[in-house]
């Protein structure tokens, strides 16, 4: 009886929390189909009485949301590549190259981890404003094509390489080049994986960069278009919410489908 | 499951290697290390430069001025009252972050039906961009239509003025930050609990540990080295918190929700301003305090956290 009574308030302090949790994702998306109706009733409706798709329509025009959409996943997307490449490369130096300093570069690395970006933001500001890059897919991406986070993480993965492994492939003839990319890079999918989809994250969900390089409403990204819907002088919730709704398809889908990668970066010292 | 050993290969040394063995490593490394160059260290000079000059109205810097930015913001009620803030911000988004996602990650570990479904609901929230819990907590917070004030009318009570009135403006941010790194937590716990090895679990419940006891004599104590992580990270991260701010209250009403972030952007960059002087060396604080939160993990955790 002890027991059963400790089980049904476990269940009822994990249901509780659950739909605090969950609410505000289910009202974003039960909300980008309710209509002005709906959504202007006090007190508030909760489950829509009727569904419509109006919604994602008027955020459209609102907001150049299509345009955005191809911004968000261009500059993730390349910042994503880049930064696999360059973690790749400067792992395996780090591992498996001679390296002079190599105690010194990894503490190089280290650092770039520890540096708050709104340190630096002032001066890559006008730097990139400087170059003319302001407002531009590269003003975006430069500042990102590489991180200590990657290459942290990859180094881990690549140091648990089995030795005879090595030189086996050595006794093959494979050289530095063809062993990375045909041998070490299948054989760190998981790791990989874990950092791409990260990174992926990370780049989708950044906002002070882009509010500051882009002016126009054509380059800005999906996370600067929510913030627009907001301001708009007649905010629509209901736009506001399917806007939302939207821009988080591609990370819902990274979360729930990717969820043991994810797991893998998260101890490795990473900041949302 | 504990990975198998496997011999850990040897760093080679740079002894007697091939020059192009040599020259092939720091070309593998240019392309990270050009972009640390160009975009974190010349840039953090060049803060420390900015801090330490005047600028025009453009921005550009002028004349030497030494140490003025900073003491003028030591003489600055204003800046005394933006650190103050931001230290509350931390606490108010810290302790109950941590300690929420401690709780949760505690009652997933019983065993009951539907424990995968309910861990996969706590991680949701890692989905959502700061942009989009923002503006979804926005809609919540509207004085008029929103589902809090909606939820008080039901229970008999007056609207509230979340995010204009300086009373809630504040905790208001922080209830959406707290939200918006939830998943993140649980999920750096659950791998936590994760690494415990089962035995030791099992070993604990053949002595009689259960339910709560288990947690506080075993479960806890061996989470020390995550727990602190997480303080230090969740710590770092509310420190950086912008976005919620910009979105949500613009560090208003008066400044009651200015943290020390969004200062230095207000500063720089909001309503045409370039005042990147005095921006610069609030850069400056905020990398200090940064840097001093990493120093004490690295510091802390090579000697005091209690490792399983």
């Amino acid at each position: 009886m002890r027991a059963s009574l400790g089980r049904l308030a476990v269940y009822l302090l994990l249901a509780l929390a659950a739909i605090t949790v969950v609410f505000p994702v289910y009202y974003a998306v039960a909300g980008a189909f309710m209509t002005k109706g709906d959504l202007a009733t006090y007190p508030p409706a909760l489950v829509p009485h009727r569904l419509t798709a109006a919604n994602f329509g008027g955020a459209a025009r609102s907001v150049p949301l299509a345009r955005q959409y191809v911004n968000s996943a261009l500059v993730a997307g390349v910042i994503t590549a880049a930064q696999l490449l360059t973690s790749i490369l400067a792992a395996y130096a780090l591992v498996f190259l001679p390296l002079r300093w190599r105690g010194p570069v990894f503490a190089v690395f280290l650092a770039t981890l520890m540096v708050p970006w709104e340190a630096v933001v002032i001066p890559n500001y006008l730097t990139l404003s400087g170059w003319g890059l302001g407002n531009t897919y590269f003003g975006l991406v430069l500042p990102f094509l590489a991180s200590g986070f990657g290459t942290f993480m990859l180094r881990q993965s690549f140091r648990q390489f089995p030795a005879e492994l090595r030189d086996a492939a050595r006794i093959d003839g494979a050289g530095h080049w063809r062993f990375l990319w045909r041998i070490l890079v299948p054989l760190n999918r998981p790791s990989l994986a874990a950092i791409a989809i990260y990174v992926f994250l990370s780049a989708w969900n950044q906002y002070f960069w882009p509010l500051i390089i882009t002016r126009t409403a054509q380059m800005q990204t999906l996370q600067i278009g929510l913030t627009s819907l907001r301001n708009a002088d007649a905010a629509d919730p209901g736009l506001i919410l399917a806007g939302v709704l939207l821009s988080l398809l591609p990370t819902l889908a990274l979360v729930v489908f990717g969820q043991r990668f994810i797991v893998r970066g998260l101890t490795a010292g990473a900041v949302r | 499951m504990p990975r198998p050993p496997s011999s850990i290969r040897p760093q080679p040394s740079t002894g007697g290697a091939p020059i192009a063995e040599k020259a092939l490593a720091w070309a593998y490394l240019l392309p990270s290390l050009a972009v640390f160059a160009v975009f974190l260290g010349y840039p953090l000079y060049r803060t420390l430069y900015l801090s330490t000059h005047g600028n025009d109205l453009f921005g550009a810097p002028t004349r030497y001025v030494g140490l003025q930015h900073y003491t003028e913001l030591l003489g600055s009620a204003q800046f005394g009252r933006t650190l103050v803030t931001t230290a509350l911000f931390v606490l108010l988004t810290v302790v109950p972050g941590v300690l929420g996602a401690l709780a949760l990650v505690l009652l997933l570990e019983n065993r009951i039906r539907g424990v995968r479904l309910l861990r996969s609901a706590f991680a949701l929230p890692f989905a959502f961009s700061v942009a989009s819990a923002s503006v979804v907590f926005g809609v919540f917070y509207n004085p008029a239509t929103g589902v809090l004030n909606g939820l008080l009318s039901q229970a008999g009570l007056g609207p509230v003025d979340w995010l204009t009135d300086s009373h809630y403006a504040l905790v208001s941010v922080a209830v959406t930050t707290v939200w918006l790194n939830l998943g993140y937590n649980v999920l750096v716990l659950s791998a936590g609990i994760g690494s415990i090895p089962p035995e030791i679990t099992e070993a604990a419940r053949l002595d009689g540990a259960a339910g709560w006891r288990l947690a506080r004599s075993v479960t806890v104590p061996l989470l020390g080295p995550h727990l602190f992580f997480l303080v230090v990270v969740s710590t770092i991260n509310a420190l950086q918190s912008f976005g919620q701010i910009n979105i949500l209250t613009q560090g208003g009403p008066d400044g009651a929700s200015r943290t020390l972030v969004y200062s230095v952007y207000e500063k720089a960059f909001a309503y045409g301003s370039s005042d990147f002087g005095a921006a610069s060396a609030q850069a400056v604080v905020l990398l200090v305090v940064v840097l001093a939160c990493t120093a004490v993990q690295f510091g802390v955790v090579e000697r005091k956290v209690h490792y399983a």
